[in-house]
């Protein structure tokens, strides 16, 4: 019963929505009076799993939610506040989670500062990423929240230096905060030390990262155009965003040492674009693949191409790989009875999207498939935008393997269908 | 001046100022519609709100600045549009390299994922942001792209037939032109389909000479096929405002300038 009159508030409020026209008179109100730009958007969005789940609830997703975005232009720069609040009935929880509070400014002619929470991205490829190192949350994306939820926000500085020759972006990131992995609180998972597949019975305990100073992430990105061709040089100290190391014998996951180094190019390639993006991933407490419990390092490579197929359909392929080094150290020091990674993994990807109805209607489809892992990922989604406030849409998330220890093959009994309503203001 | 240079160039005078005010030629014609289309000035700045009615009588609204700078007087061209509304696209910016000799380049920023978007999309005849504009309307049709016919004249227009070099690339066989004797601006066009019927039209409403330039204040473009239309309307419109090159960059797609923001 609590779990429903979580929802009922922001369900009212988006009953509501059509009689409040008077929105836009509080947003020109704000605007008039201080300045502030004020946006925003109601939403309501539930999900099922398809099949039984022996370690999670059935509800992948039941929730409500209110984003506020404010901003002020001082001229001399942009100060930006943008906040959700989220009513979830899947772990019976209201919280506020900020995802921008910056000041954005010009501090010399050839320099722009963003300072505080925000957003980070950088990189070639399309839901698949090499250098961009920041933070995501895999888990939104997996239960199909909106897209904007894979990108988790960071506090950091980030300067942006421009010459003639090259840009030049720094990120800092004082204290390492990671992304929001898969460790069975909503989502199953394989969970190595069982040997099977774990949920809510089984949850690892996390070595602390957050210590300011040691525990920081440093990001740096060279780039410049050479007409239309868009090169880019990229290097990252810091650590794996995602758990890939485990702390015996207290049993802690770790989040281990990682300096990056990579490269992209893209350019228009005969009706289309293509990109290419490189990485060599050092994991620098893997003792060269001599401990058994800490990722090793590797080599990463990105090939895509996106083109316009037909009348408003876009169609984009990509092929990825991660080639582990050292994998005989690997193979030596795994421990008996688990089942090895390859040495390669290799990734195809396929995007879709078609666009009809003046544009009001989108069908699309991202899919993974995994030749190497014998498992793939596949996203269908419809969205249909009723007027300029009123938007619905549904979508999948499917997972299938051929063995419960790959990638996206683990995640098998999570796969998913959801819907959405959203209010926009 | 040598004797004989002077008498071409009194020929050439009395030639041009003669009773017959003859036609310029077709290309001159063609050339300057598309500058004063598109090439006012050297640069410029413009408030745009179009506003979308479906066959139903439902109504969708867009709100976004555009600036543009010449690169080369009626040649390639740098545009940075910013949106203002609906509130889902707000703040998105978009930036076209317009060339003449290659496809434009494209790029988006959407501000919730932090992401530079390259566009892929080649073809130019799909709607820009839903309307029944497309993009070759908001940034102008290149006028080596079609062969040119005047097929008619009063004493307001000047009538030209254009039919594409390459008819497969677009959804029309031809389309026709009224171009102002006046000040050459294109008032109205219709487009035919491969069965000789006129699908789309573009009228304009409303027109306003700014710092000497004629200029489009107001334009309808409707889809019979559909039986929806788009009106857009141009506010604060400003040429020759000294925009930095710069702006046309990535660096300004991220952090909008001033100009756009207004």
């Amino acid at each position: 019963m609590k779990k429903i009159a979580l929802l009922i508030v922001p369900l009212l409020l988006l009953a509501a929505a059509p009689a409040r026209s008077d929105m836009q008179a509080v947003k020109d109100g704000l605007y008039d009076t201080a300045g502030i730009d004020l946006y925003g958007f109601v939403e309501v969005r539930g999900g099922l799993r398809s099949q039984d789940d022996d370690y999670a609830n059935d509800p992948s997703l039941a929730e409500a939610r209110l984003q506020l975005d404010l901003s002020r232009d001082f001229g001399w720069g942009i100060f930006r506040a943008k906040g959700d609040l989220l009513a979830d009935a899947v772990v019976d929880q209201v919280s506020g989670r900020m995802r921008d509070l910056n000041l954005l400014f010009t501090p010399l002619a050839n320099v722009d500062m963003k300072i505080g929470r925000q957003v980070l991205t950088w990189g070639t490829g399309d839901l698949l990423f090499i250098n961009d190192l920041f933070a995501k949350d895999w888990q939104s994306f997996f239960i199909g929240r909106d897209d904007e939820y894979l990108k988790a926000p960071s506090n950091a500085v980030k300067s942006s230096i421009f010459f003639d020759m090259v840009n030049i972006d720094l990120v800092y990131i004082p204290i390492f905060e990671g992304s929001k992995h898969i460790r069975g609180k909503r989502l199953s998972y394989w969970n190595s030390l069982l040997g099977r597949r774990a949920g809510e019975d089984f949850i690892f305990n996390l070595e602390e990262r957050n210590s300011a100073g040691r525990d920081s992430e440093y990001a740096i990105r060279l780039s410049r155009y050479i007409s239309s061709t868009e090169l880019a040089l990229y290097g990252y100290h810091g650590f794996w965003q995602t758990p890939e190391g485990m702390s015996m014998p207290d049993i802690k996951l770790r989040y281990p040492r990682l300096t990056a180094f990579g490269a992209s190019l893209r350019a228009p390639v005969l009706d289309g674009i293509g990109n290419i993006e490189t990485g060599y991933y050092h994991s620098g407490q893997s003792d060269s693949g001599r401990d058994p419990l800490t990722r090793n390092s590797e080599y990463r490579l990105l090939l895509g191409y996106e083109q316009e197929v037909g009348h408003e359909l876009t169609a984009g392929l990509q092929y990825y790989l991660e080639w582990m080094m050292d994998y005989d150290d690997y193979k030596e020091r795994l421990a008996p009875g688990s089942p090895a990674k390859d040495e390669y993994r290799s990734v195809v990807t396929l995007r879709l999207t078609k666009l009809l109805m003046s544009q009001t209607l989108t069908l699309s489809m991202f899919a993974y498939y995994s030749p190497t892992d014998k498992d793939c990922y596949i996203k269908p989604k419809v969205q249909y935008k009723l007027s300029d406030q009123w938007l619905i849409e549904g979508g999948g998330n499917i997972f299938i393997g051929s063995d419960n220890h790959t990638f996206f093959g683990q995640f098998e009994d999570n796969t998913n269908a959801y819907a959405a309503v959203r209010w926009s203001f | 001046m040598p004797k004989q240079s002077l008498f071409i160039l009194l020929l050439l005078t009395a030639l041009l100022s003669g009773p017959a005010l003859a036609a310029p030629p077709l290309d001159e014609i063609i050339r300057r519609a598309n500058h004063v289309s598109y090439y006012n000035g050297d640069d410029g700045r413009s408030e745009v709100s179009m506003t979308i009615t479906d066959s139903q009588g439902r109504i969708r609204n867009r709100l976004f600045t555009i600036l543009r700078k010449d690169v080369e007087d009626g040649g390639n061209q740098f545009f940075f549009v910013y949106f203002k509304r609906p509130s889902d696209v707000r703040k998105t910016t978009f930036l076209v390299h317009k060339n003449m000799e290659r496809d434009d380049d494209r790029w988006m920023y959407l501000p919730d994922l932090d992401l530079v978007k390259r566009i892929a999309a080649s073809d130019k005849r799909t709607s820009f942001v839903g309307s029944d504009y497309f993009y070759e309307d908001v940034s102008g049709r290149n006028i080596n792209a079609d062969h040119h016919e005047l097929t008619a004249e009063d004493d307001t227009y000047y009538v030209i037939k254009n039919t594409p070099k390459k008819p497969d690339d677009v959804e029309f066989s031809s389309y026709t032109v009224w171009i102002d004797k006046n000040n050459f601006m294109p008032m109205k066009a219709e487009y035919t389909d491969k069965n000789g019927e006129v699908y789309r039209t573009m009228e304009v409403l409303a027109m306003e000479t700014i710092q000497g330039h004629p200029t489009v204040t107001k334009s309808r473009i409707s889809d019979l096929a559909t039986g929806s239309n788009t009106v857009t309307e141009f506010r604060n419109i400003k040429y020759n405002i000294d925009l930095d090159r710069n702006i046309f960059s990535e660096r300004y797609l991220r952090r909008p300038p001033r100009e756009a923001r207004q």
